[in-house]
């Protein structure tokens, strides 16, 4: 690692904490430009009660002051009190939820990138078999399926047909078909990704250059190939994390898996604004993250990358 | 038992396209001695680098070897165990290509594949390969090589690439080296600095090389003997000298009026027509239609070959023709 990769790090870190800000910020105000708030949708509340509500959530300051408050609060990760459930904070609701929902998340996308790197390096070595084909078959119906329609046929096959797993999220076991609608269609598209570039790879003057060097086959296929084949599918895994990651907010509704998508939708549902403007920051801010480190590997992977 | 370093004989390598059979290399046979430099001419699909790639057993689909031999000293690779063609290649035949850009791997450096190399074909560990990387770097003219070693392919200009490509084929001190228009992709005088460092390696190494071209005036004095290659066949050769005072096939004698000069002043004359549709071979001569001295019988029929001395020989009804005109039976 030389002083230009760091000085990149360090750009490409600013960058990301600025787009953040600009993130709270956007959502902060957007959710205070909405009319109606919390305390109307309780019929008839006094006009006292309600302005002793507000006083004591800090909604009657002015609105650059709630600003300040807010965003000094979120840089130390404390998003505030929940408008619902009383005396609970949205970063403990956020972290339970975020628990349940990162675990199905990451193991579903570990699977996407193992099992369609696999297949994809597997259907590129035997190009134009039939073991080709099906592979390819099976990656074009899946990848455009969105996950909420391979998790709806999934509970009504093996939940309610066949009745082989729970038709809840709360079990282990009823974890399995989440994470198998979640990992679907970014493993086909990783398939079809990892293959072609495979193949493209496959054809590039530096192979030939390494099976003349006297280079193994195996030795051709992993080193030389595919860590060249791999930089599209390094750029995709950080837009793939965060599909995961949004997609898991109807995936786990349809498995009632006590997820962050869970409390997400209630939290719309009961206009509980704090949680609301918590979960879409704390959301964001992960696919920030997650696309920052995506630059980052592949600029490890791929020397090429210019890092102006 | 032969006493030839590389025999080919009969080579026959064809391209299976939907289209049909593509006869690039067509019974194509020619020996290299020990120490020596072969000169393969010819225009641009004129099987010059399918005759390399089938040497040294690389072709890759939809190509094939449909017939001959290559005998390298005098064991057979055509149908050699890949386990064994991989201690020959980069060991006793390296070959380096034409575009050094593309050539080597983007995403690892340059010592790291000089590297992979040494550590293929000697029993040099850690350190040691890391030093003879560094020490076959400076032999090739790599200036600050520690430094150079660390960095990655783009950070290198062409002709201190194909300096690499050199460094990496010559570094396991092969038996040939097979060069496949290395200086094509370079600039004029980038050209020249490497032919003249293949040509002080040759002598310090003494290894024979096979010094494929599509310009006579780049090979001509570094080669012991050329061979003219067209439509996948060899249509004459002979010692440098004869093909460039006494060339005996028109098609040699158009390549020769081909070349571009710097001293004399002559117009360039390249030769007439497109270069041959493989999959259309005319039944005779495959130059016929572009000859300029085309006769009846060269559209009919495959001239034979012709020998003028014990090094000499071409395919050219012409040769024919002069003599029967000499001893008076034509007019
Ligand atoms: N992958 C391939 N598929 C089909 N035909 C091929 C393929 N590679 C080569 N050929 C055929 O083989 C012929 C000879 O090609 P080759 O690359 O040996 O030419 P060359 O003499 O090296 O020319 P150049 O100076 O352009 O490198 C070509 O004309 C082409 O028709
Ligand atoms: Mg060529």
């Amino acid at each position: 690692m030389n002083k230009k990769m760091l000085n990149y790090i360090l750009k490409r870190f600013l960058l990301a904490l600025f787009t953040i800000w600009i993130v709270i910020t956007i959502t902060f105000f957007i959710m205070h430009a909405v009319p109606g708030g919390p305390f109307l949708s309780e019929k008839a509340a006094s006009p006292e009660t309600t302005a002793a509500l507000q006083a004591k959530y800090g909604l009657d300051k002015p609105i650059l002051e709630q600003y300040f408050n807010y965003l000094s609060g979120v840089i130390k990760f404390d998003f505030g009190p929940s408008l619902k459930y009383k005396g609970i904070t949205v970063t403990e609701l956020i972290v339970t939820g975020f628990k349940t929902s990162a675990f199905i998340g990451g193991i579903a996308a570990l699977i996407a990138i193992l099992i369609g790197v696999f297949l994809g390096s597997i259907a590129a070595v035997n190009h134009k078999t039939k073991l080709d084909q099906a592979i390819m078959f099976f990656s074009t119906a899946f990848v455009a399926l969105p996950s909420f329609i391979t998790a709806s046929i999934l509970l009504l096959v093996f939940c309610v047909k066949l009745q082989w797993f729970p038709a809840n999220g709360l079990t282990t076991k009823g974890l399995i078909l989440p994470i198998i609608s979640l990992s679907l269609s970014p493993m086909s598209y990783i398939t079809r990704l990892t293959r072609s570039s495979t193949l493209d790879v496959m054809g590039q003057d530096y192979i030939r250059t390494a099976k003349a060097k006297g280079v193994n086959y195996w030795v051709i296929i992993f080193k030389h190939s595919l860590r060249n084949a791999l930089t599209p599918v390094i750029t995709y895994i950080g837009p793939m994390l965060a599909s995961v990651l949004t997609g898991s907010l109807v995936v786990e509704k349809i498995f009632t898996v006590a997820g962050i998508g869970k409390y997400f939708v209630s939290s719309i549902v009961n206009r509980d604004y704090m949680m609301i403007m918590g979960t879409t920051i704390f959301l964001t801010t992960i696919v920030i993250i997650m696309l920052f480190l995506t630059d980052i590997m592949y600029k490890i992977v791929n020397p090429r990358v210019d890092l102006e | 038992m032969s006493n030839h370093l590389l025999e080919v004989n009969n080579l026959k390598t064809s391209f299976f396209i939907p289209a049909g059979e593509v006869k690039a290399v067509d019974d194509v046979s020619f020996t290299l001695d020990k120490g020596e430099v072969l000169g393969i001419v010819g225009e641009s699909g004129s099987g010059k680098s399918v005759t390399a790639y089938s040497i040294m057993q690389i072709l890759s689909k939809p190509g094939e070897i449909v017939g001959g031999s290559v005998k390298f000293d005098n064991q057979e690779l055509v149908g050699m165990s890949e386990a064994q063609l991989r201690k020959i290649r980069g060991a006793k035949i390296s070959i380096i290509f034409q575009d050094p850009m593309t050539s080597l791997n983007p995403v690892y450096t340059v010592g790291n594949q000089i590297d992979e190399a040494i550590k293929l074909h000697t029993n040099l560990k850690g350190d040691q390969v890391h030093k003879k990387t560094i020490e076959i770097l400076t032999q090739v003219g790599v200036n600050d090589p520690e430094k150079r070693a660390k960095q990655y392919p783009f950070e290198f200009s062409g002709g201190m690439l194909q300096r690499v490509m050199i460094a990496m084929a010559l570094v396991c001190e092969p038996d040939i080296l097979i060069a496949d228009e290395p200086t094509t992709a370079l600039d004029v005088t980038i050209q020249a600095q490497i032919m003249e460092l293949m040509r002080e390696l040759q002598k310090k190494l003494g290894m024979s090389i096979i010094l494929i071209t599509h310009d006579l005036g780049v090979v001509a004095d570094m080669c012991d003997k050329i061979q003219v290659m067209y439509a996948g066949k060899i249509v004459e050769r002979g010692t440098a000298k004869e093909i460039f005072y006494n060339p005996k096939h028109e098609y040699t004698k158009g390549l020769l009026k081909s070349i571009p000069s710097t001293q004399n002043k002559k117009k360039l004359i390249p030769i007439q027509g497109n270069p041959i549709d493989l999959l259309n071979i005319p039944k005779g001569c495959a130059f016929s239609p572009r000859c300029e001295q085309c006769m009846k019988i060269c559209l009919e029929q495959y001239p034979a070959v012709k020998v003028f001395s014990e090094t000499q020989q071409a395919s050219c009804w012409m040769n024919v023709f002069k003599e029967l005109k000499g001893s008076g039976t034509v007019e």
